[in-house]
């Protein structure tokens, strides 16, 4: 290891201590009233099952799954538009719309769709803040500049000659898109698909905000039992389950982007 | 068409930023859009709120802090991983990305945890730590893609002058490197400027940075005092990423366009 790498790894270390702390005490058990755990136990991980959680760990897959294949959707004209615009200036100014979110914080992107949905703009015709709606919404507005970042990579690493070449075969436009760009994309899709998954699964601020206290995904279960209840070892429980999806999905993507150099 | 769809769905991306602006001038305290009038009492407001501004204070001392010192770590480790034979590069390489991919309620949580064990609960260090941490993955990625490119002709060059090892990075890498380095200061300041699930966790009403602040504000009122500020937020950060497109291509870091193939 060169001693050039010894400052970054040690602050990792301590991120690697938290997630250490965190492991032992969701075997810890919970001490009503007090900060001090009792002795070794499993159930912490019997209570992520519990039937007031499992809603919680149902909602966040269902609207984790949406929230996918809507930003891919969403996502993949705007990273088209993005990979093949032949000027450098509409280029700049896409890549900074799309970013700027995307480096504005959550806080105040989530509360400008509280504002949003919140019938300030136009009073939409069912109700949008605090529903799953809404927060599917949000999410999809959160995911977008990461898929659009990830699309963009992909179809830029096509070469338009396959496209031409198809073209002027005969095949149409639609065709063409459907033939050969969307089957060469088809990597960048994956793990584009995946990673949003992966992220949204532990997604925080949209439902907290845009779900009111009625909307609950993991993340803010673990809020609730972690700072509101002061159960740490039952937080804990949830927060390495939202971990273990998180990496388990990350290490597939790996693995597939891996076997694809191969 | 895709032209339409490519309109709309930037529009649909800008939309909010859009709406927090035109409230935040609204002259009234019932949120209404496009706004009755024109009015600064919310700046005012946001400007002058003690917790906003202890939040602020705080948020200038950790992002300072933690900008200060993740750009050193990471342009060391950038180094060390493009220009030395490491074994199991990749391995590393994950590492130090590896802040970016945990669910951000896990190590905050898990910061909370060691934080109080230790009883560091009360100290801002706990969340300059933890933002050095954040910050890590964006300053070694746009620092590497910069080594990548540098020709290293030059540093040996310098080298068969007669320059010792610390000479040649502090005269010939550093110099050559500074676009990269400006970028990664600048991302390191917008990514702890905007941090907010981890700092939820790990800091007090004394501590908090003003992402927590305004989370707690949001949670509490519904006046357009929230709006002003996020405004403020976002101008900042519109005119950092403009700056940080100017002096690194950011098409060539997200390796997009011709550059990407």
């Amino acid at each position: 290891m060169s001693f050039r790498l010894l400052p970054a790894v040690a602050v990792l270390a301590v991120f690697a201590a938290a997630l250490a702390a965190l492991f032992r005490w969701s075997l810890l058990e919970f001490v009503p009233g007090s900060l001090q755990p009792g002795g070794l136990t499993l159930a912490n991980f019997r209570a992520v099952l519990a039937p007031q959680y499992v809603g919680a760990i149902r909602d966040t897959v269902v609207l984790s799954a949406l929230t996918t294949v809507l930003t891919l959707v969403c996502a993949y004209p705007v990273a088209y538009a993005l990979a093949r615009t032949p000027s450098r200036r509409v280029r700049s100014l896409i890549l900074v719309l799309t970013l700027a979110p995307f480096f504005t914080g959550a806080i105040v992107r989530t509360y400008a769709w509280v504002l949003v949905l919140g019938n300030t703009v136009v009073t939409w015709p069912v109700p949008m803040l605090f529903t799953e709606r809404g927060v599917l919404v949000g999410l999809v507005h959160f995911s977008m500049p990461t898929m659009i970042l990830i699309l963009a990579a992909a179809l830029s690493h096509i070469d338009p000659v396959y496209e031409r070449a198809a073209a002027s075969l005969g095949a149409s436009p639609a065709h063409v898109f459907r033939r050969v760009t969307l089957p060469l994309s088809m990597p960048g899709i994956v793990s584009g698909g995946l990673i949003v998954f992966a992220w949204t699964l532990s997604a925080f601020p949209t439902p907290e905000l845009l779900g009111g206290g009625k909307v609950k995904m993991i993340a803010n279960v673990v809020k609730d039992l972690g700072l509101d209840s002061f159960n740490w070892p039952g937080a804990a429980a949830f927060a390495l389950l939202a971990l273990a999806l998180t990496l388990a999905l990350l290490t597939l993507v790996g693995r597939l982007s891996s076997d694809r150099a191969a | 068409m895709l032209r339409l769809a490519v309109v709309l769905l930037l529009a649909f991306m800008t939309l909010p930023t859009v709406v927090v602006v035109a409230v935040s001038f609204n002259p009234t305290a019932i949120l209404s859009f496009p706004p009755a009038g024109l009015s600064l009492r919310w700046y005012v407001n946001a400007l002058t709120y003690p917790q906003f501004q202890r939040a602020a204070l705080n948020s200038l001392v950790v992002t300072l802090a933690s900008a200060l010192l993740a750009v050193p770590f990471g342009t060391a480790a950038a180094l060390a991983l493009v220009r030395h034979p490491l074994r199991a590069r990749g391995l590393w390489t994950s590492l130090l990305l590896s802040p970016l991919v945990i669910p951000g309620v896990a190590a905050g949580l898990g910061l909370l945890i060691l934080a109080a064990k230790l009883g560091l609960l009360q100290s801002r260090w706990v969340l300059v730590v933890a933002h050095v941490a954040l910050v890590l993955p964006f300053v070694v990625r746009s620092v590497a893609v910069s080594v990548a490119n540098l020709d290293p002709a030059l540093e040996r060059a310098a080298a068969s002058l007669g320059a010792p090892p610390w000479r040649v990075v502090v005269r010939v890498t550093l110099p050559l490197l500074r676009p990269a380095l400006f970028a990664a200061l600048l991302f390191a300041v917008i990514v702890s400027l905007n941090e907010f699930v981890v700092s939820l966790f790990i800091s007090t009403r004394v501590t908090e940075i003003l992402p927590v602040a305004m989370f707690t504000y949001v949670v509490n009122y519904t006046d357009p005092t929230m709006a002003a500020l996020s405004t403020l937020f976002i101008a900042a950060t519109v005119v950092a990423v403009f700056v940080a497109d100017r002096f690194l291509d950011l098409s060539r870091v997200f390796q997009i366009g011709e550059e990407g193939r």
